[in-house]
């Protein structure tokens, strides 16, 4: 069998450096090919992940394993689980998202651009199934590096300050989580994860190491009160760095979660829940709230991805099946819509060059497919039935009724709140009267961006009328991690 | 006798090609002085070749114990050899373009690194001390080595001053620590240590003016002061050469006496340097976010290296020891890099001195931006660079020995770090260039620079070999 994994990881990253060698500044298609194939090749290694995956089995999969560094007993262990083996797959397509969107888009320094992603793509495969906490550390980290030259070269005005305040903001989390695996690994004399989740750890060690962890991942997901700079982020970043934010490196801060602190440090995670269950409700109300008010149609969704990821974070900690089900599909269906919204974001800005909701109204006069289309995910960002938003919050609310009634009232409130904000803004831009001469000589899509937006809506609604597919390889999994976490450490 | 002289073949080698520079310097028309620089050059690469090929297993202790020939000892002068035949390399453009690529340079340079190798296998303080002044004279006539400028020697003039009195603290201590022990060796004065023998209050009191005049050669605080000035002073190509292979020298030294001699003052020694190292990592971090020359924002950002190697030092084992080499061996390389590209910026008239000289570097030329983005990241700290294994080696090494609070003070010190380390990518990739003159360098220089940077990831991507060596060369030579 071929090493799955490490070409989900390799082939990306060598395609883009391929990018990168044969840039030519006067003929950049040349880079948007290789790029393009390199994209599609890195999803169709993936592809076998997931039809040779065994639904039935728990355990680690596709395992790879080879001696890295003796000095300190690291080593270049990968393997996915129900787990981790979708977003691997979700990462994989968005890239090929990202570098057609970008197609014609971005006009300088393309190569740059499309290696960045393409780097990225690498790396994000890499702390998806890396099974070592070095070799995670290594890829969570080195993701950074492509990240903050896509905001800061390709953003918009105020792209210096967003891209310095996501790499330290993300820094300061990581850095304390190095220590924290420094110690397990003192602890444990191993960096494997599987050792971590067997050593058994007094209770105020796990309190420590719970903080250090969970501001590595709560600021990557991110949770009220550290959100602060995915707004920010957002906003600057050029449409690709967008959907990729959203789409997956906010699930590598809510993988850590399942990653991580719940089956390493499972008497803090029950002894914290009533801590993290109210940030999360916080962010799924407040945020959501805030999101209401936003003139901003990307900083709209950003604050409407912060909401969505406080459902996950809120489903993780309820420790019923139904929760941390509930909570990854969530994680995956909010890869594909708030991708999808980016995306039209992003059509509609390369017309107007405004994000501003008020700049626009009636565009569904000049533009109707796009009107259909955005109809389409907005109704999914706001959680309707048949598309894949519902099935992960239904889920999660579901058991969080199961804890407590008023814990999934409160949690079902986002149904309210988010189809306020998403279809007020739906209406404010696509509804009414041509508002402004610009509106009124809008052209609609293009072939690129129809087949682009089709391809996402048709995932969005085969996620949502028939997700078992997606269940039934998580499920197996879920089961193990919650009898896992069940079991006391101390 | 002549396994004596076997033990020392690379020093006498260095000396022997100084002298022969030297004197061949009085025949060579300065139109012709690039037949010195490969004279030195040659004798750098000879030296690499009897310091490998004379390496052997074991220790061997030479001239009634003065010196010492063991793998670490090999290891660091070989390492040396590299880091100063590259500031050779690097820094020719820049001396050739200010008139300062004369013969006594080659000369200067040769002694400083005879010094820094005096010093790499020594085995008694006299030694210690003869090559540390033979290393640190050399330095200060190098500084000043622009000698009708003002900066340079001005810097020279702080540096001798500064050094003078922190070598007179070293000898200081060194004689409180032979009253004693009554002996100048270091094992003998490491078996009275360990043996409790001793007046313990002379000992602890030598061992502080000790660690202050090791503390000023690593440059750490409160010792810095002179850091920042010499390394803005110096001409570039000196500042690279004080800010690399020194530091090696400087490792040897205090692993030679701290570790081995006054192993027995552990306990001593071990909070001076959590004092000094958790100064150096807040102190040279935040005050580098405040220059606006590249040169002084380096200079701090070797004060908070300096720091974190120490803390890799302090854990007092192997496991930090080698955290501590492999720390200095991944800077010093880091570094070279870094004042190479600073090197290369700059040309006949303009320094690139400038954080602002940086702006836009990527639209110039996208590769020299993506090696300086190589050494910015390593040196903060961001994997896959070798900078990242560096720190993570001595965070492992201080959390082994109980110190979790000092690596989460280290670790929120490179943050602070990054913040300027990041500004400088900022600088090349977000902004616009200012100065458009292309960049001219010949093309060996430019290859070995490319190799430099790119070595930092490739040594990132698979580091142990470099990590192992440490350890071997340090197991091998009983620490």
């Amino acid at each position: 069998m071929l090493p799955y994994l490490s070409l989900a990881i390799w082939v990306p990253i060598l395609a883009g450096l391929a990018v990168l060698v044969v840039h030519r500044d006067d003929d950049a298609s040349r880079a948007r090919w290789i790029a393009l194939a390199g994209a599609l090749a890195g999803f169709l290694v993936t592809l076998p992940l997931y039809f040779h995956f065994d639904v039935a089995s728990g355990a680690l999969q596709f395992v790879e394993r080879g001696e890295w560094i003796p000095r300190f007993d690291v080593w270049y262990h990968l393997g996915v689980d129900g787990i981790s083996v979708l977003f691997i797959l979700l990462n994989s397509f968005t890239t090929v998202l990202v570098v057609w969107a970008g197609w014609e888009v971005i006009e300088s320094r393309v190569s740059q651009y499309m290696a960045a992603f393409l780097i990225m793509s690498g790396l994000i495969n890499g702390a998806f199934s890396a099974m070592d906490g070095v070799l995670f550390y290594v890829f969570f980290e080195a993701m950074l590096i492509p990240m903050y030259l896509i905001i800061g070269i390709w953003g918009g005005p105020r792209r210096v300050y967003a891209a310095l305040k996501f790499f330290l903001y993300t820094l300061l989390g990581s850095l304390l989580m190095l220590v924290a695996f420094v110690y397990l690994y003192n602890v444990t004399e191993s960096f494997a994860l599987q050792d971590w989740y067997r050593v058994p750890l007094s209770l105020p060690v796990q309190y420590a190491l719970f903080v250090a962890f969970f501001l590595a991942f709560a600021v990557k997901v991110p949770m009220w009160p550290v959100h602060t700079w995915l707004p920010d982020a957002h906003v600057e970043a050029p449409t690709g760095g967008s959907v990729v934010l959203a789409a997956i490196t906010l699930k590598i801060g809510a993988y850590g979660f399942v990653r991580f602190i719940l089956p390493i440090l499972p008497d803090a995670s029950r002894e914290l829940s009533a801590f993290v269950i109210t940030l999360s409700l916080i962010a799924v109300i407040y945020i959501g709230f805030v999101a209401l008010v936003q003139s901003d149609m990307k900083k709209l969704i950003a604050y409407s991805s912060i909401s969505h990821m406080g459902f996950v974070t809120l489903g993780f900690f309820l420790f019923s099946p139904l929760g941390v089900e509930g909570a990854l599909v969530q994680m995956i269906s909010h890869g594909f819509v708030s991708a999808a919204m980016f995306l039209c974001v992003g059509v509609l800005y390369d017309r107007m060059h405004s994000r501003q909701i008020a700049d626009y109204g009636g565009v569904v006069n000049t533009m109707p497919r796009f009107a259909a289309f955005m109809m389409l995910f907005a109704m999914a960002n706001a959680g309707l039935p048949a598309t894949s938003g519902f099935v992960g919050e239904f889920l999660v609310i579901l058991a969080a009724v199961k804890v407590n009634f008023w814990l999934g009232f409160a949690a079902a409130t986002t149904l309210v709140l988010g189809a306020a904000y998403t279809l007020w803004m739906y209406k404010r831009v696509i509804f009414g009267a041509v508002a402004n001469p610009g509106v009124g000589a809008l052209a609609d899509l293009s072939r690129r961006e129809f087949w682009l937006l089709a391809v996402v809506a048709a995932a969005v609604l085969a996620m949502g009328l028939w997700p078992k597919p997606f269940v039934d390889v998580m499920h197996v999994s879920v089961t193990d991690l919650l009898a896992h976490v069940a079991r006391s450490k101390l | 006798m002549r396994a004596d002289l076997y033990a020392v073949l690379p020093e006498i080698a260095i000396l022997a090609s100084a002298s022969l520079i030297l004197i061949a310097g009085l025949f060579i028309p300065q139109a012709r002085r690039a037949i010195s620089f490969w004279l030195a050059q040659a004798a750098l690469l000879a030296t690499m070749w009897i310091v490998v090929s004379t390496a052997q297993v074991g220790t061997v202790r030479a001239f009634h114990g003065m010196v010492v020939d063991d793998m670490l000892g090999d290891v660091l002068k070989l390492l040396a050899l590299v880091a100063v035949s590259l500031m050779l390399f690097y820094g020719r453009a820049y001396l050739e373009a200010r008139g300062l690529f004369r013969g006594e340079a080659f000369v200067l340079v040769l002694f400083a690194l005879l010094g820094m190798m005096v010093m790499m296998g020594a085995a008694s303080f006299l030694t210690l001390y003869l090559g540390l002044e033979i290393l640190s004279l050399s330095l200060y006539a190098l500084v000043a080595l622009q000698r009708d400028a003002a900066a340079p020697a001005e810097a020279a003039m702080k540096y001798f001053v500064l050094g003078a009195l922190a070598s007179g603290m070293l000898l200081y201590g060194v004689s409180m620590v032979y009253g004693a022990t009554g002996s100048f060796d270091l094992d003998r004065v490491a078996e009275a240590t360990l043996g409790s023998q001793g007046n313990r209050t002379l000992l602890a009191f030598g061992l502080v003016f000790i660690v202050s005049g090791i503390a000023f050669k690593l440059g750490v605080v409160p010792y810095h002061m002179w850091v920042p000035d010499v390394y803005h002073g110096a001409p570039t190509p000196i500042t690279l050469l004080v800010g690399t292979a020194p530091k090696l020298a400087a490792f040897a030294f205090t692993l030679r006496v701290l570790a081995g001699a006054l192993k027995g003052m552990e306990f001593d020694w071990q909070g001076m340097l959590i004092v000094l190292s958790l100064l150096s990592m807040t102190l040279g971090n935040l005050i580098a976010i405040a220059q606006t020359s590249v040169k002084r924002m380096l200079a701090y950002s070797t004060i908070a290296n300096m720091g974190f190697m120490l803390m890799g030092f302090l854990a007092a084992d192997l496991n930090g020891y080698s955290a501590a080499m492999f720390y200095t061996v991944a800077y010093v390389f880091t570094s070279a890099a870094s004042f190479g590209v600073v090197l290369l910026l700059s040309r006949e008239g303009f320094e690139a001195d400038a954080i602002d000289d940086f702006k836009g570097l990527n639209r110039r030329s996208p590769w020299w931006a993506f090696i300086m983005l190589l050494v910015m990241f390593s040196l903060a700290g961001v994997p896959p660079m070798l900078g990242f294994y560096a720190k993570f080696a001595v965070l492992e090494a201080a959390v082994n020995q109980g110190f979790v609070w000092l690596a989460v003070a280290g670790v929120l010190a490179s943050l602070v770090g990054a913040f300027y380390y990041l500004r400088i990518v900022k600088l090349m990739y977000f902004d616009e260039p200012t100065d458009r003159e292309p960049i001219v360098a010949p093309g060996g220089t430019r290859a070995i620079l490319s190799a430099n940077g790119l070595a930092l990831l490739v040594l990132g991507i698979l580091p142990q070999p470099l990590m192992g060596l440490c350890v071997v060369a340090l197991a091998q030579s009983q620490f």
